[in-house]
């Protein structure tokens, strides 16, 4: 396949088109997928989310050119969400990334929140294994809050930046429960606002609270990244993960988890589709959701019925 | 999966305020379309490389400042040499209406006076959008 062969090569053109195969569910896809995917896994993964406005879209921009000075080549994928009304999206994050845009190690691409959680989740990893084929190799995920699509998506990533502003007052209880198994980082943005030691203190606090003594404790930093502070460490502490994960044996496990899920969500919706696709061919489903309607049967002895044949 | 339409909304130029912008930025999104939005103030060569990386369906420019008739060629012209053929690219703003046949001569398929309903638009892009295979 041409377009594969292209992506491998780093042209950026075919980089661009492959993403927008994946994302449209193109019939081409898995092909395209299935001939890149011996050549993913090289690069560094990371995962930026936290709370709207937190600052993540400035952090990645200063980020990646604190990895490009370190002559790292950057991918990037910004996740916004769509709207539930008309189904479109503003995706906006490369306003804070507009300097990035004529870097020739950098590709970046904005990414609407379309279809189902698994799909998204689904898109994502395949854009980031597109990028790392192309030969990226840092790629950074952008994805705001922190809800179990969002879980979902930073599983991709090797280390997962929490983005936290201080001010936000209740707000750390609210998140507090999905963040603790995903944050391999805190990272307190804004630090030039009130409120950064109350902020540390709190989430020091729902570090200790884990009565399992991890490896690895999440560290808390600190930026301003509107003005470029305290990027350098942040990416110092970001490498300092990856080297972790990779001498403690963790990577592998991470992945092998990564895969997994890959895996047993593909399964999921290809046999969701087959068997729905089977089932509604049923001459005698309509008759069924009818008699159902009029409380002749009910939706547990339809079911049962329809899938007797196919699971014998 | 369905093919959404992605456009880019673009400011080239040097003026300071992106209002008509936002505000057709918003109709494109409510008509169901994903929006790449880039705030003020960019270059011929970023929009085009944006498009590209974007891999955007349609471009619109939003110009209020008068230099139409170089920036919105020169955009096209760069679309092109990234080998972006099917891009449709439309413009708007202030542009009086006498510069309109040269703009479609350099490859704007359309430019919309100040004033002309979103709908317009909108319908404007769902009729001649490609999409490929
Ligand atoms: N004071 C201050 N402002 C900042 C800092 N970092 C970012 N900002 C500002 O915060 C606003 C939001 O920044 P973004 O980077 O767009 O935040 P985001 O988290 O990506 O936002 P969404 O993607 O919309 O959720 C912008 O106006 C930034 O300039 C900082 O460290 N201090
Ligand atoms: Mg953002």
């Amino acid at each position: 396949m041409k377009l594969a062969e292209n992506v491998l090569a780093g042209t950026r053109i075919a980089i661009a088109r492959a993403i927008t195969k994946i994302e449209n569910e193109h019939e081409d896809a898995p092909e395209l997928m299935r001939l890149l995917y011996p050549h993913t896994g090289k690069a560094q993964v990371i995962g930026i989310t936290g709370p709207p406005g937190a600052g993540k879209s400035t952090l990645t921009d200063k980020l990646a050119k604190e990895f490009r000075r370190r002559g790292k080549t950057v991918g990037i994928i910004a996740v916004d969400p769509i709207s539930p009304f008309s189904g479109g999206a503003i995706l906006g994050d490369r306003i804070r990334m507009l300097d990035l845009t004529l870097d020739p190690g950098v590709f970046m691409r904005s990414m609407g929140t379309r279809g189902s959680l698994g799909g998204l989740s689904r898109a994502t990893g395949n854009a980031v294994k597109i990028l790392d084929a192309a030969g990226m190799d840092i790629i950074i995920v952008e994805t705001v809050g922190v809800g179990q699509s969002e879980v979902d998506i930073v599983k991709a990533a090797d280390t997962v930046v929490v983005v936290l502003v201080p001010g936000l007052g209740d707000d750390i209880q609210a998140i507090k429960a999905g963040i603790l198994e995903i944050a391999d980082v805190f990272n307190i943005n804004k630090a030039d606002h009130e409120g950064v030691e109350r902020l540390n203190i709190e989430i020091a606090m729902m570090l200790d609270l884990n009565v399992e003594k991890p490896a690895w404790r999440p560290p808390v930093l600190r930026t301003v990244a509107a003005e470029n502070a305290g990027i350098s460490a942040l990416a110092d502490t970001i490498d300092k993960h990856m080297t972790y994960l990779r001498e403690s044996g963790q990577l592998t496990a991470r992945r092998t988890a990564r895969a997994r899920f890959e895996i047993l969500e593909l399964l999921q919706e290809t046999v969701r589709q087959h068997i729905l696709g089977l089932v509604q061919e049923e001459e005698t489903f309509e008759h069924l959701v009818t008699q159902a309607a009029e409380r002749k049967t009910d939706p547990y002895t339809v079911v049962q019925t329809l899938l007797a044949p196919i699971l014998e | 999966m369905e093919n959404r339409i992605r456009v880019l909304v673009a400011k080239p130029g040097l003026d300071g305020h992106d209002r008509g912008a936002k505000v057709i930025a918003r109709a494109l999104r409510d008509a169901g379309f994903e929006v790449i939005y880039t705030g003020l103030r960019q270059t011929p060569e970023q929009i085009s490389e944006i498009a590209l990386q974007e891999d955007v369906n349609v471009v619109a420019l939003s110009l209020l400042s008068g230099a139409h008739n170089t920036l919105f060629p020169k955009v096209v012209a760069l679309l092109r040499l990234k080998g972006l053929d099917d891009v449709l690219v439309i413009g708007g703003g202030v542009i009086p209406s006498e510069d309109i046949p040269f703009l479609k001569a350099q490859g704007m398929a359309e430019v919309f006076t100040s004033g002309t309903p979103t709908a317009q638009v909108i319908d404007f892009i769902k009729m001649h959008v490609k999409q490929p295979e």
